[in-house]
Parts: C-alpha cells; sequence; structure tokens
C-alpha cells in the first residue's frame, strides 16, 4: 500500500513533472487568495491584502521546491540538475576532463580485456546443448590423454555417464581433385555426434552403427566454416567422394555453423570416424592399450553427482589396472571441463587470467587513486566555489552529491571510453591466428556479461575516486575559506600524498613485472636448447599422406635427403620424426637394464625422436660421449640409441656408465647407448631435466618426416629451391617449408602472450603514473605561483625554484618507486611459471625500472616545471 | 500573547491532528492548528506544504480537488486509515514523551 503510494507518486512525478509543479504552484496560489480573503473581509483592501498573505507565506519558490522534493520525484529532476552542472563544470576544464577520463579509460579497458579473457576462456561454457554434464575425463598419471582400449572399457562400463567418446587429432591432406591441401581432422569415435547432442547442417553425421571394426567407415563430416571455404557452401558435396591422404572418404554432411567440437581452441576442419584412424595416421594402434592420444569427453547422466561419478571411475581405474598390470599400471582418472582441452591447456591458461585479473585489477586501482588525487586536487580548488554555495544555503549532502555526480559522469565517460577500446581489441584477438598452421583461435568475443561488469566497474570507481574529497568538503568553513583568499599549503605529509605515493607503488610494480616478463622472453628467445636454430630450415612431410606403402617410405626420404644434401649452399642435411620443441613429441618409458617389472611406476618418462644419420651435427647439438648415428644402424645392427646427459644420470648415474650400457624399452627390448648428448629443451621451454632417447629412424621407421636443412643461403632463396627440389620427386607431395625458429612459435607462445599482455599492462601502468604525477605536480605549481612569484622577486635562483616546485612531487615519486620495486620482486616469482628464465633479481630489470620510472617523473614534472620558472612576479603582483 | 517554535517534527503530529477532524484544505489545516493549540503555536505558512506533500507521499493523507468555502478552488486533504492509525501512535508516544519530560522538569520535591 506505501510502496504502491510511493511508486504512483514517483512515476507521476517522473513523468508529468510539469504537471505536478503546476499543480503545487495552484495550491500555494490558492492558498494565498484564502488568506487574501480572510484579511479583506478584516477590513483591507483587496491589494494590501494579497500583499500581506504573500509576506506572511514566505518564499513561494523555497517551499515549492521543498514541496516537490516532498513528492519524492525530485531525485531526477536533481539529478538532471547536477548533470548539466557537472557538463559545464568539466568543460571549463577541458585538460582535467580529458586526463581524467583517458585515466578511467585505461583502468576500465584493461580490467573489460582481462575479464573477457576470463568469461571467454574460464567462465563460458560452450556452445553444446547442456554443457556442464560433459566433463573430460584425463588419465592421471600420463599425461592426460587415453588409449583406446581403456576408452571402450569406460564406455561399456562406467555406470555414471550416459554416453562417453573419444577423440583426437590427425593432420591430413584432403584433395577433392584439385590437388591436395593439408587440413586437421578430428578422429571421433561413432557416437561422438549423438552424446553431444548436436544435429547436423547438412546431409547426416555418423553414428555408432555405422562402425564396424577398423577401416570400415570412410566417412567424413565438414566443419561449416572450412565447407563454406573450400566447397564454396556447395551442398552438392553431400555423398561426394574426396581423398583424404589418399584413401576414398565419403562426405557425409556438414555440421552446424556454431559447432566446433567440445574445446574452445583446437578447432578441426572435419570430422572422421576414429575406426578409421590406421589410414589417416599411417599405423594401426586401435588395440594397444599402452599408445595414449585420445581424449576422452562423457556426459554424465542426469542426477548422477560428480562425487558418483569420481567414485565410479575410481572403481573402474582400480579394475583396469588389475587386468591389465603391464600398460594400466598406477592408472587414474582425473575430471576436468573440456572447453580447455582439460589441464592439458586449461592449467597454464587459468594461472595466466588469474595473473592477468590481479594485474588488471592493480591497473583500475592505480587509476582510482589516480582520479581521487585529482578530485581532491580539483575540490581544494574550488574551495570558494563550494564555500559560497554553503553560504548560499545550500546543503553539504547537496554539494556532494554534485560532486559525486560530476566523478560518476567521468567515470561512465572513460568506462565508454575504455570499452569501446577494448571491444575492437577483443574482436581483433577473436580472429588472431596466434600459431600458424594450426587453428587456435581465442574465443574472447564480448558478451552481456562483459559490459554489465565494464559498467558495474565504471560505476564503483567512480563512486571509490569521487569519494576522495568527502572528508574535505564536509570539514569546509565557508567562513574562513572566503576570507582567506587562498587555502595555505600544509606542510604535513596529506591524504593526496599518500594516494600519489600509492599509485605511484602500484605502477612501479606494474614496470616491474612486466620488464621482468620481457626481459625473460628475450632471453628465452636466445637461450640454448641444445639446438641451434640459426639458419636452419624445416621441410615437413608426411609420406602416408602421399600413400607411400611402410617399405617405399625409408627410400623416398632417403632420396629427399639426398637431393637437398646436393644444393650448393647446403652445409648439412638430416632428418627425424621429429624435432625438439615441436607440437607433436611423443613420450615413452624407458627402464633400467637391471628392471624386470616393466610397469609404469618403474619408468623413466623420455622423449623419443628418431632421426638419421648426421642429425645431431645437422642440428647443432653437441654429442659429450660416444658417436652420432651412422647409415650402418639400421634394422639388421641390434638396437642402439643416442640419449641426453639427463637420461644417462637417471638411468645410468653418470655420461660416463651409460655409453656401452643397455636400457629397456615397455616391449622389452634391450637397447645399447651409443652416444650422450648434450641437455636441451624438448616439450617446452620452461621445464627442467627432460630426459631424451634418440634412435636411429632406419631402426623405428616414420612416415612424418622434419627435413633438417642447415646453409648459407638466404631462406628465402632456399625455401624456393626447395620447393623445386621436392616437387621435381614427387609432384603429388605435400609437405611445408619453414624456418626451425618459426616452428618453435607454439613453445614460445605462453612466454610470447605473457610478455605482451605484461607489456602492455607495464605501458599502462607507465602511463598512469605520468597522469598521476603530472597532475599534482601541475597543481601543487598553480597553487603556488604567487609563492613563486614572490620568491623569484627576491632573487632565487632556478634551482631554488624547482626545488620548491617539484621537490615533494619528486620526493613522493622516489619513495613511491623504492615500494613498487620492492613489491614488484616477488611478482617473478609467480612470473617463472609463465615466462622461462623471469628474474627480478637482475641488473637490467632493477636499473629499467629505476630509469623508467625517473624518466616518467622527468616527462611529468617537465610543464609544471617550466611553468613554475616562467613565473612572472609583476603579472602575480597586478592581480592581486 | 507568547508564541512557541514548533519542535522539529512536531508539524506532521499537528497536521494529521487537524485533518483528523475532517477534511480540510492546507489553508484550513493552518486555521485549525492556530485553533486546537488557542493561537499558541507560530507555523510559518510556506512550511505547511512540504509537510503535506510528505504525509501524501506516505499514503497517511488523501488529497482531492474541491471548491472551498468561499467558492475558489483548493485542494482538500483527508486522513486514511493509515493516517489515523499513525495518529494514534504518534499521539501516544508523545503522551509519554511529554509526561514524562514534565515532570522531569516540574518542582523539585521538598529537600527532607
Amino acid at each position: 500500500m506505501k510502496l504502491f503510494a510511493w511508486i504512483s507518486s514517483v512515476t507521476t512525478a517522473l513523468f508529468k513533472r510539469s504537471c505536478v509543479s503546476d499543480e503545487i504552484q495552484e495550491e500555494l496560489d490558492s492558498h494565498i487568495q484564502l488568506r487574501a480573503d480572510d484579511l479583506e473581509r478584516s477590513g483591507m483592501t483587496r491589494r494590501a491584502a494579497e500583499r500581506q498573505a504573500r509576506l506572511e507565506f514566505g518564499g513561494v519558490a523555497r517551499f515549492k521546491d521543498q514541496s516537490y522534493e516532498a513528492t519524492g520525484g525530485s531525485f531526477f529532476e536533481r539529478l538532471m540538475q547536477d548533470v548539466r552542472f557537472g557538463l559545464r563544470m568539466l568543460r571549463k576544464s577541458p585538460g582535467f576532463s580529458i586526463v581524467a577520463i583517458l585515466t578511467l579509460a585505461f583502468g576500465i579497458g584493461a580490467n573489460t580485456i582481462a575479464f573477457s579473457i576470463l568469461n571467454g576462456l574460464v567462465l563460458r561454457p560452450n556452445h553444446l546443448p547442456l554443457p556442464r554434464n560433459l566433463y573430460m575425463v584425463e588419465e592421471g598419471t600420463h599425461h592426460f590423454q587415453q588409449s583406446y582400449p581403456d576408452y571402450l572399457d569406460m564406455r561399456d562400463r562406467s555406470r555414471a555417464f550416459e554416453g562417453v567418446l573419444a577423440f583426437n587429432f590427425a593432420p591430413v591432406g584432403l584433395d577433392s581433385g584439385a590437388g591436395s591441401t593439408r587440413a586437421l581432422a578430428l578422429q571421433a569415435t561413432g557416437n561422438y555426434f549423438d552424446v553431444l547432442g548436436v544435429q547436423p547442417f547438412l546431409g547426416r553425421f555418423f553414428h555408432g552403427t555405422d562402425e564396424h571394426g577398423p577401416d570400415s567407415a570412410p566417412y567424413v563430416v565438414l566443419n561449416y566454416a572450412y565447407w563454406q571455404a573450400h566447397f564454396q557452401g556447395d551442398p552438392g558435396i553431400v555423398g561426394r567422394t574426396v581423398q583424404l591422404n589418399k584413401y576414398p572418404f565419403t562426405v557425409l554432411g556438414v555440421a552446424p555453423p556454431d559447432f566446433r567440437g567440445t574445446a574452445l581452441f583446437f578447432i578441426p576442419d572435419m570430422w572422421t570416424p576414429l575406426v578409421n584412424q590406421a589410414q589417416l595416421e599411417g599405423i594401426a594402434k586401435l588395440t594397444d592399450r599402452g599408445y595414449r592420444d585420445t581424449w576422452i569427453v562423457g556426459r554424465v547422466r542426469p542426477g548422477v553427482t560428480r562425487g558418483q561419478l569420481v567414485t565410479d571411475l575410481d572403481s573402474l581405474a582400480k579394475a583396469l589396472e588389475k587386468e591389465h598390470p603391464k600398460e594400466d599400471d598406477a592408472l587414474s582418472f582425473a575430471l576436468a571441463r573440456p572447453e580447455l582441452m582439460g589441464d592439458y591447456v586449461g592449467a597454464a591458461a587459468r594461472a595466466f587470467v588469474t595473473g592477468l585479473m590481479l594485474l588488471a585489477g592493480l591497473i583500475l586501482l592505480a587509476a582510482c587513486a589516480n582520479l581521487g588525487s585529482l578530485f581532491s586536487a580539483r575540490a581544494a580548488d574550488r574551495s570558494k566555489e563550494i564555500a559560497l554555495r554553503l553560504a548560499l544555503g545550500s546543503s553539504r549532502k547537496r554539494i556532494m552529491r554534485q560532486l559525486l555526480t560530476e566523478a560518476v559522469m567521468v567515470s561512465l565517460a572513460g568506462g565508454a571510453v575504455g570499452l569501446a577500446g577494448s571491444v575492437a581489441l577483443l574482436n581483433w584477438l577473436c580472429t588472431w591466428r596466434p600459431v600458424p598452421d594450426f587453428p587456435v583461435m581465442l574465443p574472447v568475443s564480448p558478451d552481456v556479461t562483459v559490459y554489465v561488469v565494464a559498467v558495474l566497474l565504471a560505476l564503483i570507481s567512480g563512486l571509490v575516486f569521487g569519494m576522495v574529497p568527502v572528508r574535505q568538503v564536509l570539514a569546509s568553513d565557508p567562513y574562513q575559506v572566503i576570507k582567506s583568499s587562498a587555502s595555505g599549503v600544509s606542510r604535513r605529509l596529506s591524504f593526496r600524498d599518500v594516494l600519489l605515493a600509492a599509485q605511484i607503488s602500484l605502477c612501479a610494480v606494474l614496470v616491474t613485472a612486466s620488464l621482468v616478463a620481457v626481459r625473460g622472453l628475450v632471453r628465452s628467445l636466445h637461450g640454448t636448447f641444445g639446438i641451434d636454430t640459426a639458419n636452419t630450415m624445416l621441410v615437413h612431410t608426411n609420406l602416408a599422406m602421399a600413400r607411400y606403402s611402410i617399405e617405399q617410405q625409408p627410400m623416398m626420404q632417403r632420396r629427399m635427403l639426398d637431393a637437398v644434401q646436393g644444393i650448393p649452399g647446403v652445409t648439412a642435411a638430416a632428418y627425424g620424426n621429429s624435432v625438439p620443441l615441436d607440437t607433436n613429441t611423443a613420450y615413452r618409458n624407458a627402464y633400467a637394464d637391471s628392471t624386470t617389472d616393466l610397469k609404469e611406476s618403474n619408468a623413466t618418462q623420455v622423449t623419443e625422436y628418431d632421426v638419421s644419420w648426421g642429425f645431431f651435427r645437422t642440428a647443432g647439438t653437441r654429442v659429450l660421449a660416444g658417436r652420432e648415428f651412422t647409415l650402418q644402424d639400421d634394422r639388421s645392427a641390434p638396437p642402439v640409441a643416442v640419449v641426453n646427459a639427463e637420461f644417462a644420470r637417471k638411468v645410468f648415474g653418470s655420461v660416463e656408465k651409460a655409453v656401452g650400457g643397455h636400457f629397456k624399452v615397455s616391449s622389452g627390448m634391450r637397447i645399447e647407448v651409443v652416444g650422450v648428448t648434450e641437455d636441451g629443451k624438448y616439450i617446452n621451454i620452461n621445464e627442467d631435466g627432460q630426459a631424451a632417447m634418440f634412435r636411429p629412424i632406419l631402426q623405428a621407421p616414420s612416415s612424418v618426416t622434419y627435413l633438417v636443412v642447415r646453409s648459407e643461403r638466404d631462406p628465402q632463396d632456399l625455401t624456393d629451391t626447395l620447393r623445386r627440389t621436392i616437387q621435381g620427386l614427387d609432384p603429388g607431395l605435400l609437405f611445408s617449408i619453414r624456418t626451425w625458429r618459426q616452428t618453435m612459435g607454439p613453445s614460445f607462445f605462453p612466454a610470447r602472450v605473457a610478455a605482451m599482455s605484461l607489456g602492455a599492462l607495464g605501458v599502462l601502468g607507465a602511463l598512469l603514473s605520468v597522469t598521476g604525477v603530472f597532475g599534482m605536480a601541475a597543481y601543487s605549481v598553480s597553487k603556488r605561483l604567487r609563492e613563486f612569484g614572490i620568491r623569484i622577486a627576491l632573487g632565487a635562483q632556478r634551482a631554488e625554484v624547482l626545488h620548491a616546485a617539484l621537490g615533494r612531487t619528486f620526493r613522493l615519486l622516489a619513495m613511491g618507486s623504492v615500494m613498487g620495486l620492492l613489491l614488484g620482486l616477488p611478482t617473478g616469482k609467480v612470473l617463472a611459471f609463465i615466462v622461462y628464465k623471469a628474474t627480478p633479481w637482475d641488473p637490467v630489470v632493477l636499473g629499467g625500472v629505476v630509469l623508467t620510472m625517473l624518466t616518467l617523473g622527468l616527462v611529468a614534472g617537465w610543464i609544471p616545471a617550466r611553468r613554475a620558472l616562467a613565473t612572472d612576479p609583476l603579472i602575480l603582483l597586478r592581480e592581486e | 500573547m507568547v508564541q512557541a517554535q514548533l519542535l522539529p517534527g512536531t508539524l506532521d503530529l499537528l497536521i494529521l491532528r487537524a485533518v483528523s477532524l475532517g477534511p480540510l484544505h492546507g489553508y484550513g489545516v493552518l486555521l485549525r492548528i492556530e485553533q486546537i493549540s488557542g493561537g499558541a503555536l507560530l507555523i510559518e505558512q510556506g512550511a505547511l506544504y512540504p509537510g503535506l506533500f510528505r504525509l501524501l507521499r506516505q499514503g497517511l493523507l488523501t488529497a482531492d480537488w474541491g471548491v472551498s468555502e468561499n467558492n475558489r478552488r483548493a485542494k482538500f486533504y483527508e486522513l486514511t486509515a493509515a493516517g489515523r492509525k499513525r495518529l494514534h501512535e504518534e499521539t501516544e508516544s508523545w503522551n509519554r514523551l511529554s509526561g514524562a519530560i514534565a515532570s522531569a522538569l516540574g518542582p523539585q520535591p521538598e529537600e527532607a
């Protein structure tokens, strides 16, 4: 009832503003007339009576205002007044307004981007039906992926899952009659689309019923975007046959436009049945329980809790371990979200996003401190205006509200600018392909949540920095302010000074963090990885894509190598199935020769590379002991390997003991170590102490090869020659040629992204400290121009004036910088997880921070200092 | 005659009391307060209106345009049920307060 009355009176007041106002006027008029009637009756003339009635009534305008206020509608009215007044005030000092709006735009922009990335990568589920029911099941002890036989057991024996699917990725060569092109296929189990619950855009999907054993389902479903790009959206493609790695596959249909699989990145170009994997990958591995290269995603039954699911999977893992003690030793299942491929990408992504959010929060905090001190300086500058308004009967509450309105206006304008900038940047990020040749996308397009968060952040920060001058206004005494022409400069440390120092130290933290990251990146780019990537090219081929038989492959590889070695300017060439720091490195288990129980827990995890003779010389890897592979290390010779120093230490105890010694692999085969190389980096540049082994490729053949070509020639020029040479051998062969540096892109990707974003945040921090220092210096100079005039008139030297003008600001800058540097040191520890060799204990970083902050201070203090020095005492005397 | 300044917050109570005796326009409320207080209370005439609008918004009064006894258009105020209840409560609490203050300020008991 009361609420209703209030609402109706407010809405009436809002929509019938003039109407309500007229009605009040009429009522007050009527009162005066009635009073005049009475007075007239007591013997006055009508004119005298009306005059008397008006006098008795008091200020009509004031009571009308108060009455209007009492109807509840005037809040908006006053708000509009405040907004209009605020706009006038902001227009009056455009420099202040622009600095304030830009400062906040940076703060809000940085946070919008950080939150958008958090939202896109971590918070937002994929577009599938009931996405929260989907779990990725990771293998806990063997690098996330699972074997196909284990998958089958999970599919058939897990009671908590409604359906379980598995998939892996395979690069393929697709030929639809116009030559072969490279594409990424997602090889999925037959139930893939049914478990995910998606419907085809065109044609049909493959199902479990299409599978009848290995190579029984030569079908392909196209990604919508790929279909548009490569088949011009031709619906006639359905039912046609295309060649995948020279095997015929029938196009069944096209997936809907928004379907990209379960992960947010790694977007496949097409989907093929996993049962046909041997055709696309060249080797059959569906029956090998120890071969873990598929990802498992399950849809939990409705009503089954996560706890029940974990119990169910745990008991399955125990059972499998008992049934297959060799392959499934120490098997364990862990649940993860499928969007980030479980913890494979997720752990790093989450750490990165958390760090980003923290730093962006610091930026906003620094921006708020900056604006708080600017606004309180401004409130001090406007103390006369405020005193006048107080003297004229305005309430302190009203003035506070006006100042807050101004602050919120600035913050909303800054928020709008920041949001616009960040949306542009985010849209660019969405289309950015960070890793060439690999469909990685950052799905960080802003949505409603992002906009809401940005506006809320803007409002909150407006209120936060708008509250800073509150105490100042509440304490101001109009009498004192108007009496004395200038408020004295306080000598003790004021709240504003604390704010400035805090802001500068926050900015110094950001500058430190970004320098640490950038320095780490620079170091890692020039670090040693156990290979020499300078002046080397990689030629990547997959003979299986051109349908070479297992027997033909070594011969063709040998022919390619010989042809390349014949190119003038090529100093060395060799090949391997993979190279260190490439994305598709395989893990193997190695056992000491004395081990008899070849189970997982007794093994040493090593990365394996199968390489040709002359590989180490070509790759620039030093051989510490023993020998390189030769052409004689083939199938007819006893199995041999070259291991790295870490392997030698782990399995044999020392490098010396390794040469001539033997070790075992999972199959039980004994391998002799013929050489030991220096340690390198194998999976990523942050790793430490990874054991690695190299096998002669003649003993462990592979259809996939990287031809390493070292030369003295210009890479571009050499690329053309290489292309002609290889096409001369087989025009139908698919290959890619890049410098070795380029192929290492994915390894540097995290460090590069971290350094880029931290660098950007550091620049933002630097900008903020410039505006902060500039604002305070300019303010203190403008407050004390008279004093400087007098000083100059009395013969003060330039240095003395400068000291008086900026001494305090620079002391604050120094204090803030030192504090920020000290706070920034621990951040280096955090960064070390992402950026290789990131350490703040580095003279370059420490010196860089000091130098940066000093430069920033000089830049920011320049204009105020000029103004202080240029003070003309005459003008000031005249002004008084 | 000595007139007393109104205590803050008492105007609303006086308005409710005045209107409780029958519908009144603003000027009428003023006259009625003067009358029931025996002319002892000084009210700035215009100050009445913010009070009336406040009570209206709280739903304690309703208002309607009508014609006054001397044929002028005027807005007439009437007590709502909520208003009547509030008047009752406020009167009681006021009586308690004024009784307490009166006895506190009353003649001191004789020193024994």
